[in-house]
């Protein structure tokens, strides 16, 4: 029983770090393009 | 509705029948599947072992047809489709050989063999790692896709041999199950099922993978802008 648990377990670990880590890298570049945004917005208005 | 909402909302529908698929996989592996007679529960492994070795495989036919697909249209995207691919396929290849281990111990006595199925998948997950660490040393974004693209077609040779290994040669591993019929018909839904979960998941890992990749080439372009 201890290896299926061990098992399943670093399966849904792996999963769930999978997940995560593509749930923050979201997150960082949708903030990084509304900057980009912002100050491409900003330059736009200077001209 | 804007593409990006209507996005959101097939995310969200695909996260939730990703949800359901793998409480109904779980449901199917450990309380519909019977107990297998020699190896009793540990067996179980094998429901989420070989659908995550089949995904691995998948993901790196996809790697591998979106990298053909790079050279020939020179298209950005299909390098995003490939890179996201490739990364997928690490992930569930990482997976088979851990949990592979975990099941050897006590059916072989060892953790690891060099048998032709161990070594080969081994050699397929340290190529695709090779391929991700490529592309974090080459800085410019179309040199890095072609030559990522290259490395992708190479790599994908020992993806068939990883396969067919069980056949090919004198193998330690299990032979394939289906086909010789080691397989029994009793376990064969929760095998399905198992294998449909995996795929959703698959499919909804890609796409945001996907969507993430065409962010940053986003942003890329941004900055090309701006600085």
């Amino acid at each position: 029983m201890g290896f299926l648990f061990s098992a399943y377990s670093a399966i849904w670990i792996i999963l769930a770090l999978y997940l995560y880590s593509i749930h923050s890298r979201e997150k960082k570049l949708r903030s990084e393009v509304e900057r980009l945004k912002q100050l491409l917005e900003s330059k736009k208005d200077k001209l | 509705m804007t593409d990006q909402k209507r996005q959101a909302a097939f995310d969200s529908i695909l996260g939730v029948l990703v949800l359901v698929a793998m409480v109904a996989a779980l449901y199917m592996a450990f309380l519909q599947a019977p107990r297998e007679k020699t190896m009793g529960d540990l067996q179980r492994i094998f429901y989420f072992h070989v659908p995550s070795a089949v995904m691995g495989i998948l993901a790196f036919a996809v790697n591998f047809g979106a990298s053909v697909m790079f050279l020939i249209k020179k298209d950005r995207r299909w390098d995003n489709l490939a890179l996201s691919a490739g990364e997928i396929g690490v992930v569930f290849m990482s997976i088979v050989l851990i949990t592979g281990p975990i099941w050897a111990k006590p059916v072989w006595f060892v953790w690891w063999t060099w048998s032709p199925r161990l070594t080969s998948s081994l050699i397929l997950w340290m190529l695709y790692v090779a391929y991700l660490l490529i592309r974090t040393y080459v800085p410019d974004p179309g040199r890095r896709a072609m030559v990522s693209a290259v490395f992708g077609i190479i790599a994908f040779v020992d993806a068939p041999i990883v396969w067919f290994s069980i056949r090919w040669w004198r193998d330690i591993h299990p032979s394939p199950m289906l086909e010789t019929g080691g397989l029994s018909p009793a376990m064969r839904p929760a095998f399905y099922v198992c294998v449909a979960a995996f795929l959703t998941l698959f499919l909804y890992v890609v796409r945001r993978r996907y969507f993430l990749e065409s962010a940053r080439h986003e942003v890329e372009l941004l900055e090309r802008k701006i600085f």
